[in-house]
């Protein structure tokens, strides 16, 4: 028995100790198995393998492709946030991203991985990455755009620079594929960043406002409006309360932004991601 | 002797023998529960699982007064790194005992929540919890109290101090056994069944000797090749079957029968390999108290591949002339089953459901060959984590009303091929929320005798809050959001609520001491309880 009164603290201690002294060894262990460099590399048996690892371990943040999901970043990128190269990612992979939501391999609700199977996911993610090519726009004109034409800073954060209503995109270039960038500024309601779904209310005296969501439950609701005011209101004394899978963000079709400064503002984003 | 010396020894001798008997909790006071209203003996406060209390001091005039009458912080980490407080305490003569995650156990002044005594139980760091260090609390019988540990061990603690009277390790915890569950007293015995449904455990219902921890049955719920249902596997399957008791079952002692409940067959989403109906995953149990021998079953979901496990509590109803087990199913059915005849009466949807348009001939609903998960996923209402789940349902006699947290989900199920390696996970598919899934959630009313939807109170998201309700016509529930919610039982108007500033994951219970009701459920890391001013 371990009581927690202070009488037994020195038991308490004792235990404390014996299970450290187990964690220091199986620590020891761990470091003595660890390897650099990726014992099946290319081979495409392991790869299949690490596919299904991938499927059961992986997908449910980076996307059933690896492409990336709502939480997970794209993983089939050869720029990786937290380090490319073989050691690095199965560092990554076996303990975790602390402050963020990858957990560790061992022991985490629906992540469990040993190290051969750590390795056979890092073959796989190697036999689908893609090598893309260093951005063809031009960051500073897209920096310049992003900031003033085409008015992007208006709603979105980029380094601690710009408005509120829309994602931070400061990380979006190494966390999110090209393609799926360029829809979301092709087609910004085609599939809408959770959180930033648009609302529109009315208040019990007919006043109405827009804007997103920053929480509600069933009984209050908090928002921020266009003018980026917090709205702190409560349901019950709402005429209406409406949330629309309609971006607020508009769509900037090739008429609102050519291809040319899409680059540029790609290769501005992916320069600002890779910091 | 002086006659007023004498009546005060008398008198000194009787308030002796009462302190004496504090804590002393005797089998016919389980059985008797509802003569002791200010008590909550088990998990589901009574052995039918009604989750009900006669109390009726907070009612739907007076609920709007509800306040906070104290906290008590289980001191498990608020980041989350523990799983949640899923536990629903015990009160007995004015005593409350609980449990927390990793191990924590505590006895309380339930008048004002301060410590009595805590225990802490050290964890080996190799423990192979699927899904949270998580504990739903005790059972208590003389004068223990009872629980499970995630290294598989059953424990008896001295109820008045918290001191360790037996340990028994039930199983390897490393071959992916933990206890997670709240045990069940009943006669002499402690009735404890595993979780591990997702490492390839050989699931069982335990019983204990309350005094010693002697095991005194084992009913295996995977039996094996010769046993009747052992041919409802594949080769060697049997000998990684899951099928694990992780929520506390329902005794009736008119018969002396257990009624448990098992969950999913593994690998949870990979029917490959184990071919057949997978007897007894996803089942209701009822064994014998006694002998742990097997009465009767009935089999929710064969051959599960969705990880729709059955452990939701097996309540026992007594109504319209009929005795019966009704379950509101994970899989989206609510169950009514006649304990006379041992038939299924109906199985009524209470959520969406899209893998099934037809029933077999019982009468269970039978899944569409187009439901299996594949490897390029399939959608399918609900999702892995059900319409329910192992949050508790409660029963109100009065309103004639079962209530039950639902939700809608649907999910991509995939499958994917998957070695089985000892105390390793061993899921066989990856399951992902739909493009187009509500994840929304509700408090439903149904009728008892038909399923029947009566009222519904919506959350905003999917919600793992447990019912409660009493006889002073409500019922309480939580979310999420960490709101703690009373309802008009009869209509689901909402009365009163309260923001504890953690996810509500747990179910409520009630009790009095000193003539006052209070209610209590735990949220985020504390434990709560309310009260009129």
């Amino acid at each position: 028995m371990m009581n927690l009164m202070p009488g037994n603290l020195f038991r308490l201690s004792a235990r404390v100790v014996r299970w450290s002294a187990v964690i220091t060894v199986l620590a020891l262990m761990t470091g003595l198995e660890a390897q650099d460099h990726n014992p099946f590399a290319n081979d495409p048996a392991a790869a299949e393998a690490g596919k299904y690892h991938f499927r059961i371990n992986c997908a449910l943040c980076h996307g059933l492709g690896a492409h990336g999901g709502g939480r997970g970043a794209d993983l089939t990128r050869a720029n990786k946030k937290h380090g490319n190269s073989d050691a690095e990612m199965v560092r990554t992979i076996h303990d975790g991203v602390p402050g963020t939501d990858m957990p560790a391999a061992l022991g985490s609700i629906g992540v469990e991985m040993k190290d051969q199977e750590i390795w056979q996911v890092i073959t796989y993610l190697r036999s689908i990455e893609v090598r893309t090519p260093p951005p063809t726009g031009d960051a500073a004109h897209g920096k310049a755009i992003f900031y003033g034409a085409a008015a992007c800073s208006k709603c979105h954060m980029v380094e601690g620079k710009g408005g509120r209503l829309g994602p931070d995109l400061t990380s979006v270039g190494t966390s999110r594929s090209l393609e799926s960038i360029i829809q979301s500024i092709r087609e910004p309601s085609k599939e809408l960043v959770s959180g930033y779904e648009t609302a529109t209310v009315v208040t019990a005296d007919g006043k109405d406002a827009k804007g997103i969501v920053m929480n509600e439950d069933r009984f209050s609701v908090q928002m921020m409006d266009t003018s980026e005011r917090i709205l702190l209101l409560d349901r019950d004394k709402l005429r209406s309360f409406q949330k629309s899978p309609v971006s607020l963000m508009p769509p900037y079709n090739t008429s609102a932004l050519n291809e040319k400064d899409l680059q540029d503002i790609l290769a501005y984003l992916l320069t600002i991601g890779s910091k | 002797m002086n006659k007023l010396l004498y009546n005060s020894l008398i008198v000194a001798a009787l308030g002796w023998c009462a302190s004496n008997a504090i804590g002393q909790v005797t089998s016919d006071r389980l059985v008797n529960s509802s003569n002791e209203p200010q008590n909550w003996f088990m998990y589901s406060g009574d052995y039918s699982g009604h989750r009900f209390s006669t109390l009726k001091q907070i009612d739907a005039k007076n609920a709007g007064s509800l306040v906070t009458k104290w906290v008590y912080q289980s001191g498990a980490p608020s980041d989350g790194s523990n799983g949640r407080f899923e536990a629903t305490p015990l009160a007995v003569d004015g005593i409350l005992y609980g449990t927390a995650q990793d191990g924590r156990v505590f006895a309380l002044d339930a008048r004002s929540g301060r410590p009595i005594w805590r225990y802490e139980r050290p964890t080996p760091p190799d423990i192979r919890p699927c899904c949270g260090r998580v504990n739903r609390g005790l059972a208590i019988l003389g004068d223990k109290v009872f629980f499970g540990t995630l290294d598989a061990h059953v424990m008896a603690l001295d109820a008045k101090t918290g001191h360790i009277i037996w340990d028994v390790a039930a199983v390897d915890y490393k071959q992916g056994y933990s206890f997670t569950v709240a045990p069940l007293a009943v006669k002499n015995l402690i009735i404890m069944s595993p979780a591990g449904g997702e490492y390839g455990i050989r699931g069982f219902v335990d019983a204990y000797d309350a005094n010693t921890g002697q095991r005194k049955w084992r009913f295996y719920t995977v039996p094996e090749p010769g046993q009747p249902g052992g041919e409802t596997w594949e080769g060697e399957s049997w000998k990684i079957g899951g099928a694990p008791g992780w929520v506390t079952g329902t005794y009736d002692p008119a018969s002396n029968e257990i009624f448990w409940t098992t969950g999913n067959p593994s690998p949870s989403n990979r029917g490959e390999g184990r071919a057949g109906d997978n007897l007894y995953s996803n089942t209701l149990l009822v064994l014998d108290a006694d002998t742990g021998k097997l009465k009767w079953h009935f089999q929710f979901t064969k051959h599960d591949t969705h990880d729709w496990d059955a452990v939701e509590v097996p309540m026992l109803v007594d109504m319209g002339g009929k005795h019966l087990v009704v379950q509101a199913n994970r899989n989206g059915f609510f169950y009514i089953i006649d304990r006379s005849t041992k038939k299924l009466i109906s199985a009524t949807p209470f959520g969406t459901v899209t893998w099934t348009h037809s029933k077999d001939a019982e009468g269970r609903p039978a899944p569409d060959k187009d439901a299996e998960p594949t490897f390029e996923g399939r959608r399918i209402c609900p999702g892995a984590a059900g319409v329910t789940n192992w949050f508790s349902p409660a029963f109100n006699p009065q309103t004639g009303l079962f209530y039950v947290t639902a939700n809608e989900t649907c999910n991509i199920f995939s499958a994917a091929p998957q070695k089985y390696e000892q105390g390793n996970a061993y899921y066989g598919s990856a399951y992902f929320p739909a493009g187009d899934s509500p994840e929304l959630g509700a408090v439903r009313a149904l009728d008892p005798l038909s399923g029947k939807k009566k009222w519904e109170f919506e959350h905003v998201t999917t919600s793992a809050a447990g019912l409660l309700s009493t006889a002073g016509g409500v019922t309480f529930t939580g979310d999420a959001q960490g709101n703690f919610i009373l309802l008009d039982a009869a209509s689901g108007k909402v009365l009163w609520h309260f923001q504890t500033g953690g996810e509500v994951h747990a179910g409520p219970m009630t009790f009095a001491v000193d003539g006052k009701q209070y209610v209590a459920v735990a949220a985020g890391t504390s434990l709560y309880a309310f009260g009129l001013p």
